[in-house]
């Protein structure tokens, strides 16, 4: 996307539009990655719960995978996954193919 | 057309307030300032003004509450000394960057330590940065009349910055001057109903006040910011001469008195300079062509017509009320010697630092300092560039 010039944008970094966080790609700030074992899951919902970039896919009322455009890589979601189930873990990104 | 009173500096602020009659004031008082908003709070309690008067927790709050206020869609002012200024200065430069039209009046105090109360310019000159637009005031009737153009100016579309309208702790804050005010109606009809720009209280039209911006657009906002400043200074001249047609009295960005031929000239600002033009006239009477430049507009800086204004000068003394510790000189200096730098044949120039923690500035100072610039002007020779007056050695 061709950025604006200082003529073009709004002045006092004021925004106009609403959603313009889902444009932004925060996923490129990431130094760890939510992995998710989808077979240890028990969908209960913590980690939609508690993530604070709304990241965590939901389908048919189950949880999918994550938003990787979006997920900063916190870990709050692997943090709050129930111990005895632990199907979230933070991979160093370095181990995964460049994403987000 | 208004009435003549014999007022103090602060008063004549507080009714300048009364008459404009913001949406919101919120402020923590500050000695030299405190009779401003004492007296502007039984305004509010009379209910004289609209005003929601916020009685905060401190300066740093003050100017936090200002520009919720103002990015809320109000029309904001408040008023602040010294520390109270240095303790807004984070808060300054957010009213700044988010381009809101806040007026605050700055009452001229020295910064601790040691602790005074009395005038310099260090408390403002520490904000010059700050993307404020500052106008500096000789006496009541100036700081009068420069609280309400600053909300014009500031209002302008194009210009969008915050106001700062400083006068001299004290020495005009506490002293009763002859001064005309005007009526209400035409303070009313002149600043004209306010205009806000994207509020956060229209509910149509959501507008999202303090995202995150990195790399990729904070200069181009930074880059508005300058141009906005340069957009002031059209805009602080038209505003000036609007206010000389209702008031009788018109402004520029500086006052020039007896400058046109002047060999010799000192540069200085507020008060200090009522004093410099009595000797002025002295040194006239004697044969000597003595002038005087009284800067009001600081930011924007008037460069190009500052050098326009000296350039036929021989020597110059520009008289810093602050010190830029370990700089070439105080605030004012550099930059009127770098404004001069492109004049074919500039005039010698000297900075001297006087008047510190309200130390006295007499009519023998000023002797002092012209007969040193006669001496310039006769032997090309400066003794020293930067140095302290009015100080025992």
């Amino acid at each position: 996307m061709k950025k604006k010039g200082w003529k073009e944008v709004p002045i006092g970094g004021v925004l106009k539009d609403k959603g313009s966080s889902v444009a932004y790609n925060s996923g490129s700030w990431r130094s760890f990655r939510p992995v998710i074992d989808l077979e240890k899951c028990i969908n209960c919902m913590f980690c939609w719960v508690y993530c604070p970039d709304s990241s965590v896919i939901i389908k048919g009322g189950l949880v999918a995978g994550f938003d990787l455009e979006h997920c900063k890589g916190c870990g709050i979601c692997a943090k709050e996954c129930p111990p005895k189930v632990t199907a979230i873990t933070m991979e160093p990104e370095s181990k995964g193919p460049v994403c987000g | 057309m208004g009435k003549t009173m014999a007022i103090t500096g602060n008063i004549a602020i507080a009714i300048a307030m009364k008459q404009i009659n913001p949406d919101v004031v919120a402020a923590y008082p500050i000695t030299p300032s405190t009779e401003i908003v004492q007296q502007f709070s039984s305004y509010v309690a009379d209910g004289a003004v609209d005003t929601e008067y916020i009685a905060v927790e401190s300066e740093h709050s003050a100017m936090s509450a200002c520009i919720g206020a103002s990015a809320g869609g109000g029309r904001v002012m408040t008023a602040t000394s010294s520390q109270g200024l240095a303790f807004m200065w984070e808060m300054l430069y957010i009213a700044a960057g988010y381009r809101l039209p806040i007026v605050l009046v700055c009452v001229n105090r020295a910064l601790s330590a040691p602790i005074n109360i009395h005038c310099d310019h260090s408390d403002s000159m520490g904000a010059r940065d700050a993307s404020w637009i500052q106008l500096y005031a000789e006496n009541a009737q100036e700081a009068y009349d420069n609280t309400i153009q600053a909300f014009r100016i500031a209002e302008e579309m194009d210009v969008r910055l915050p106001v700062m309208s400083c006068l001299d702790g004290f020495i005009i804050s506490h002293s009763i001057e002859n001064m005309t005010i005007l009526e209400d109606e035409e303070v009313r009809r002149f600043i004209g109903d306010y205009k806000p720009l994207n509020p956060l209280l229209d509910l149509e039209n959501p507008a999202t006040v303090g995202a995150i911006d990195l790399q990729d657009y904070y200069m181009e906002h930074k880059r508005q910011q300058h141009e906005a400043m340069l957009n002031a200074k059209k805009v602080i001249l038209s505003v000036g001469k609007e206010y000389g047609k209702l008031s009788g009295r018109s402004y520029g960005f500086f006052e020039e008195y007896r400058l046109d031929d002047a060999d010799v000239a000192i540069v200085v600002m507020s008060s200090a300079a009522g004093t410099v033009k009595d000797i002025v006239d002295e040194y006239r009477s004697k044969g000597i062509k003595a002038g005087l430049l009284k800067p009001r507009v600081f930011r924007p800086f008037p460069a190009e017509e500052i050098a326009d204004a000296l350039k036929n000068t021989k020597a110059v003394a520009v008289l810093d009320r602050a010190d830029s510790f370990g700089a070439s000189g105080g605030p004012l200096f550099p930059e009127f010697r770098s404004a001069l730098y492109d004049v074919p044949n500039p005039p010698k120039m000297i900075n001297k630092i006087f008047g510190l923690g309200g130390r006295d500035f007499g009519p023998d100072d000023v002797r002092g300092v012209f007969d040193e610039l006669v001496a310039i002007k006769d032997t090309g020779k400066i003794k020293s560039l930067k140095e302290y007056i009015t100080v025992r050695e």
